[in-house]
């Protein structure tokens, strides 16, 4: 099985480290998992702010990046989502019948990382150690587009050493939502607020998602409070041992 | 009497008022998470014994294959209609179904007319275009009342005084009851039981006087010519049967073609509306009965922007709207911000997208702000007792405003994705490796970093990018 690892734009320019873990998990896990270095850009900022024509040319890189891959995992709910559910949209719009015919061949072999891990591998138990207390929140995209459901946890519930405490109002948006957050602000700062406060009230160290723009959104406020709670991608975790736990210094 | 929502800001700018508002913020939070939690114990007991998931299909058929049949199921309702005694008027916008109704109430010599709750009849104005033409229509739902007495604007489909506490509607009752009839009671307190009983008494006059009644309807049935209204109060119930004339302005997206339709319309509208299992009044009528209920029965099918709804291929699902309001509830950002940033008597998640719909994109700044009031977190899909795909469609809006103002001078926001549409659609284009690191941060600055950094840290960025790790160590092996 040949397997790519899609990092996404995000993660290869401000989290290489969430990138280095799924490498590190997967090989752990016996995969060669390979880095197609010219991916760059699922294009969900250009399709959700609605640039269509824009996202065309980032979409036809993206099937070229990962075309002859039989899985391409991701950690990230959200780009996961957009893959699967925008980038056939995105085809249409160019009227390219070759580009609707790669995407179809493309997007259903793109999966989220839980759900890979779960799904193809069949593991919930991925050797993993990591001796904090953590909360987990299940991004929008990753439950309510793709339909992750509870693997996440039952990967997390598996990692030895771990305290899960719950959160409240989990399933509840953080605010985030890509361009949502700087044109519509001062509402995605109300939402990332009750939601930084809730990650608060459990007393958790960690707060664990799978997808760090969500992340990127709570760990800001959570940061500006100074509230000492530390957010970590899911795959941080995953790939911790004893020898070597991870997302500690972000 | 009652506010307009012509001429307010964007949602943006809205919103930023609105979320300064603590006891607002305070209301909504109390009052939608409560109406969130009986929903959703009433679709857990019908998911005990049969299955929400194919009520929320059959429900979806039914406004679906209605909507699919349109043309000819509005003739056969028209048909029923007239067969049943009733006159059918057709509207191809508001202004010619206000002229309808106005010209109805004028030649019965009317200067009042009494309301049943009506979301139609706020979408075009009706009471401020029959006050125009002297006659005083009297909104007869208790929250109604409320905010037409307070000179307000509703925030929420179903609840429009969600933004009101019982202190305020205590205010409310006590200095404007009087001016339109019989006035609160001095004793008035702000009990629940006792605010009720005020308007109670205060509406009955108005009920047993007025000699034309004015409505809108749920559903409207085109095989039997029937009228469906959905209520909590009873106070529908006095509207449609105690006035001689009964003019109900009906949106052409209402029909649906058996009367075997409504069984699934009226187990999924209670539960996703108020959290019941069934709502305390539903009345029908169809036509004109002799000797019972109104003898004068007026239908005015109303298009106001639905054929504009319906050619749109990804929007026209929105048509299959029962009103219930769950996805205002469920909403993270209607929660937080509340009904009247929206700027129209269909807030919401629905409203972000119906409002467009109606009147086109591109065609107002504060409309084409409403598909950006989303963060896309798909709540409101998840709920939606007829399966509108509320998300995928703020989406499409989106790009229908994009393209609505191309062409002309870009805006730095164009620019920014031109841009990146360069950047990303080849690699080699991002300069590889190192060049690439912080791209996500220049990006995020381009759009306006103080908008993120005003309460948000940004994450530093790394020393090395994931690509230039790859490459520098052969993907860890080195």
């Amino acid at each position: 099985m040949r397997v790519a690892l899609m990092v996404t734009c995000i993660n290869d320019a401000l989290y290489p480290g969430t990138g280095q873990a799924v490498v590190t998990l997967l090989r752990r896990l016996g995969v060669d998992v390979e880095f197609p270095a010219s991916q760059t850009c699922c294009a969900q900022p250009m399709v959700n702010t609605g640039y269509l024509d824009e996202a065309v040319p980032v979409v036809r890189n993206f099937v070229d990046a990962f075309a002859g891959y039989d899985a391409v995992v991701t950690p990230s709910g959200s780009c996961a989502g957009c893959v699967r559910h925008q980038h056939s949209i995105v085809a249409r719009r160019s009227g390219d019948a070759a580009l609707a015919t790669a995407v179809a061949e493309t997007s259903p072999k793109v999966y989220e990382l839980s759900e890979f891990l779960v799904d193809v591998l069949g593991v919930t138990d991925v050797g993993a150690y990591y001796p904090h207390t953590v909360t987990y929140h299940p991004t929008c995209h990753s439950l309510r587009m793709l339909g992750v459901g509870e693997r996440p946890r039952r990967l997390l519930e598996k990692v030895r050493g771990i305290t899960l405490l719950e959160l409240e109002g989990a399933d509840q948006c953080c605010g985030f939502g890509g361009t949502f957050a700087v044109k519509n602000a001062d509402t995605s700062v109300a939402m990332g607020a009750d939601k930084a406060r809730q990650v608060r009230d459990t007393g958790a160290e960690v707060l664990v998602a799978g997808d760090n723009s969500c992340l990127t959104h709570i760990g800001g406020l959570l940061s500006r409070e100074q509230s000492g709670v530390r957010s970590v991608h899911l795959a941080e975790i995953l790939a911790s041992t004893e020898g070597a736990v991870l997302g500690v210094t972000r | 009497m009652t506010g307009t929502f012509v001429g307010m800001p964007k949602f943006p700018v809205a919103a930023h008022e609105a979320l300064g508002n603590a006891q607002l913020r305070h209301n909504l939070a109390h009052a939608t998470g409560t109406i969130r939690a009986k929903r959703q114990r009433l679709v857990d007991e019908v998911n005990e014994n049969s299955d929400w998931e194919e009520l929320r299909l059959s429900g979806a058929g039914v406004k679906e294959s209605a909507l699919r049949d349109l043309g000819n199921q509005l003739e056969l309702l028209e048909a029923s209609l007239t067969a049943n005694g009733a006159t059918v008027h057709w509207a191809r916008d508001a202004a010619e179904a206000n002229a309808i109704v106005a010209s109805i109430a004028k030649s019965h010599d009317v200067d009042e007319v009494v309301k049943v709750k009506s979301m139609l009849t706020q979408e075009i104005g009706l009471n401020e275009a029959l006050e125009a033409e002297g006659i005083a229509a009297w909104e007869t739902d208790l929250a109604e009342l409320i905010v037409q007495l307070g000179d307000d604007l509703p925030s929420h489909i179903l609840v429009p005084a969600i933004h009101r506490n019982r202190a305020e509607i205590r205010e409310i009752f006590l200095a404007k009851m009087g001016a339109v009839g019989r006035p609160a009671p001095d004793d008035l307190t702000d009990e629940p039981a006792v605010l009720a009983a005020a308007a109670r008494a205060h509406l009955r006059e108005k009920f047993l006087r007025a000699k034309v009644g004015v409505s809108g309807a749920n559903f409207a049935v085109a095989e039997t010519g029937t009228l469906v209204v959905v209520e909590s109060e009873g106070n529908g119930r006095m509207c449609l049967t105690l006035p001689e004339v009964l003019i109900s302005v009906v949106g052409i997206e209402k029909v649906v073609s058996t009367w075997d339709g409504l069984d699934p319309m009226l187990r999924l509208l209670p539960r996703s509306s108020t959290g019941e299992r069934m709502n305390p009044y539903t009345s029908t009528w169809s036509g004109v009965t002799p000797g019972d209920g109104p003898q004068e029965v007026h239908v005015v099918l109303l298009d106001n922007g639905r054929t504009n709804a319906l050619a749109d291929e990804v929007g026209r699902q929105a048509l299959r709207c029962i009103r219930c309001s769950a996805c205002l509830n469920v909403c993270p950002v209607y929660e937080r911000t509340g009904g009247h940033a929206y700027g129209s008597v269909y807030p919401g998640p629905i409203g972000a997208i119906l409002n467009p719909l109606l009147k086109g994109p591109g065609s107002d700044d504060q409309v084409d702000s409403l598909p950006y009031a989303s963060s896309l977190c798909g709540a409101c899909f998840e709920v939606c007792p007829v399966l509108i795909d509320i998300p995928s469609v703020l989406v499409d809006l989106r790009a229908q405003v994009v393209d609505a103002h191309r062409g002309g001078v870009p805006s730095v926001e164009e620019l920014a994705f031109k841009g990146a549409a360069v950047a990303l659609s080849d690699s080699r284009k991002l300069g590889l490796g190192e060049r690439f690191t912080g791209i996500g941060l220049r990006v995020a600055r381009r759009f306006g970093a103080s908008k993120w950094t005003s309460a948000r840290d940004l994450p530093p960025a790394p020393r090395e990018s994931f690509r230039a790790w790859w490459k520098r160590t052969d993907g860890g092996r080195k």
